[in-house]
């Protein structure tokens, strides 16, 4: 089967999102505007009821194909401050695991009048291939799949980016820990060369960061003094154990003692640095516990930023959906 | 037509000053409706008995024709202060369906619960098809169907009549 291209499939006529898939073929207005509507949802935590009605009557469903409790939680609650209904469906014991196929599973969802899937899947493409063959007017967000993409969390990067640094411009950033596997590093570095930053850097051992990444735009270190001299930010993502049993590592303690972000090696960076990981943590086997909650790390901003970039894609791609069918009205009848 | 922009400035400074006297309202928090009723709202501050600074709204977020219009691609910060038991002045340059203003007061009671709300338009062009009324209003104006009121600024404020053909 033939695959749309992405930018295809995501845009509606008129340019606006309407899927949310992979940040491949996003430009730059677009990725601004994402980072512009979450800055004026941040601004909605002053308010008293922490809600706007924007997706007030919608349904959202979210289908997580693999567990994830924490990306889950920040989707569940974007769409509840977007007034919209939400529907968790833990996928282990739903129909699919009794032998329905994951097309029947969609048709029920839509027969359910659902407006927006929010998709989590293990397998690369999956929420690429729900788009395709849902009905009109789903839109569908991807939460992450396989090694491909989550374009959320690179989003909600980016956001905490941009509020720490002002601008993405002459920025310098590093990229450190298990490349290779994960689909957060992909996003990020389309998302630091669409915004403008040149000097990306993919840091860690040969067998976690191949040399194919030149390609994509990005430095390749395998030694973390080089890797982080004189950044402006340092992300940090999680080496996760059961990868440990494999070959493609010694030991925890090896690659701590080699790309570990301690006090000591994060003195290599610039002195205003700061220090981001998507999460969860592994302290002591990719970060240390002083650097993980000091004062160059943003970590817990990120999860904040997570909540707004969400309710800034949601809204986004239900009124990209919707104007698919309607003819654009003008915006300043009062 | 030729409207009058200074006049009715003046007009509603004058009935703002006459309204607040008259229905014991101090320090009351004036809030300007993005765009036209920042500019609007920033003149009419040294009408009003207050000590608070201008308060502004961005009703984008709270738009009932969301389905039909999509979002604005720029969303300007809503800033207001606590406003719990607060006397709140609204202010916005036009008043037309009243859909705008009845936008501005959900999301004013998501911030609290405020003393009253007090409604003051620049101009009021009719065609209310919500029961919403102004209290203070520069300027009743009847225009055609297909006219409109653009008001253009902040620096200079200046108004004319546009066809929307």
């Amino acid at each position: 089967m033939m695959r749309s291209e992405p930018r295809a499939l995501q845009l509606n006529e008129y340019g606006q999102l309407k899927h949310f898939l992979t940040l491949d073929g996003l430009d730059k207005t677009i990725l601004t505007e994402i980072l512009d509507r979450a800055d004026s949802f941040l601004s909605m935590g002053e308010q008293s009821v922490k809600k706007v009605p924007l997706l007030r009557g919608k349904t959202v469903v979210n289908l997580f194909f693999e567990n994830s409790t924490r990306t889950r939680t920040t989707f569940e609650l974007a769409a509840k401050r977007l007034s919209a209904d939400v529907i968790n469906l833990n996928i282990e014991t739903s129909a699919t695991s009794k032998g329905e196929s994951l097309l029947d599973t969609l048709k029920n969802l839509e027969a359910m009048q659902s407006d927006m899937f929010i998709v989590r899947h293990s397998d690369s493409g999956a929420a690429h291939f729900i788009a395709e063959h849902c009905t009109p007017n789903v839109a569908i967000i991807n939460a992450g799949d396989g090694r491909h993409a989550h374009p959320t969390q690179a989003m909600l990067d980016m956001l905490t980016i941009r509020r720490h640094k002002g601008s993405f411009d002459g920025l310098k950033v590093a990229i450190v820990g298990d490349i290779l596997h994960s689909r957060v590093a992909r996003s990020q570095l389309q998302a630091l060369t669409t915004l403008g930053v040149s000097d990306v850097r993919l840091v860690g051992p040969k067998t976690l960061v191949p040399s194919f990444f030149a390609e994509m735009g990005a430095t390749i270190c395998h030694d973390l003094e080089a890797g982080i001299k004189d950044v402006d930010v340092v992300v940090m993502l999680r080496l996760q154990k059961e990868r440990m049993k494999g070959a493609l590592l010694p030991s925890e303690s090896e690659f701590y003692r080699l790309y570990g972000l301690t006090e000591e090696t994060l003195a290599w960076a610039k002195p205003d640095a700061i220090v981001m990981h998507p999460g969860p943590i592994n302290r002591g086997v990719e970060i240390s516990s002083e650097v993980a909650d000091g004062e160059h790390s943003v970590i817990l901003d990120q999860v904040t930023n997570g909540i707004a970039v969400r309710m800034a894609v949601m809204s986004m791609a239900m009124s990209g959906q919707l104007q698919s069918d309607d003819t654009p009205v003008a915006k300043d009848e009062k | 037509m030729k409207l009058d922009l200074e006049h009715s400035l003046a007009s509603m400074k004058t009935q703002l000053a006459e309204y607040c006297k008259k229905n014991n309202i101090e320090d009351a928090i004036v809030v300007g409706i993005h765009t036209g009723g920042v500019w609007v709202a920033e003149r009419l501050m040294e009408a009003v008995p207050t000590t608070e600074p201008l308060a502004t709204l961005d009703i984008t977020f709270y738009r009932d024709d969301f389905t039909k219009a999509g979002l604005n691609p720029k969303v300007n910060q809503t800033l207001l202060p606590a406003i719990e038991d607060r006397h709140v002045i609204l202010v916005d340059d036009v008043l037309m369906s009243g859909r705008t203003i009845r936008a501005a007061m959900n999301e004013i009671f998501d911030f609290g619960r405020p003393a009253s709300i007090t409604l003051a338009i620049l101009y009021d062009l009719g065609q209310h098809e919500l029961p919403i009324a102004a209290d203070i209003v520069g300027e009743h104006l009847a225009l055609n169907p297909d006219q409109r009121v653009k008001l253009a600024g902040p620096e200079v404020l200046t108004v004319s009549v546009i066809d929307t053909h």
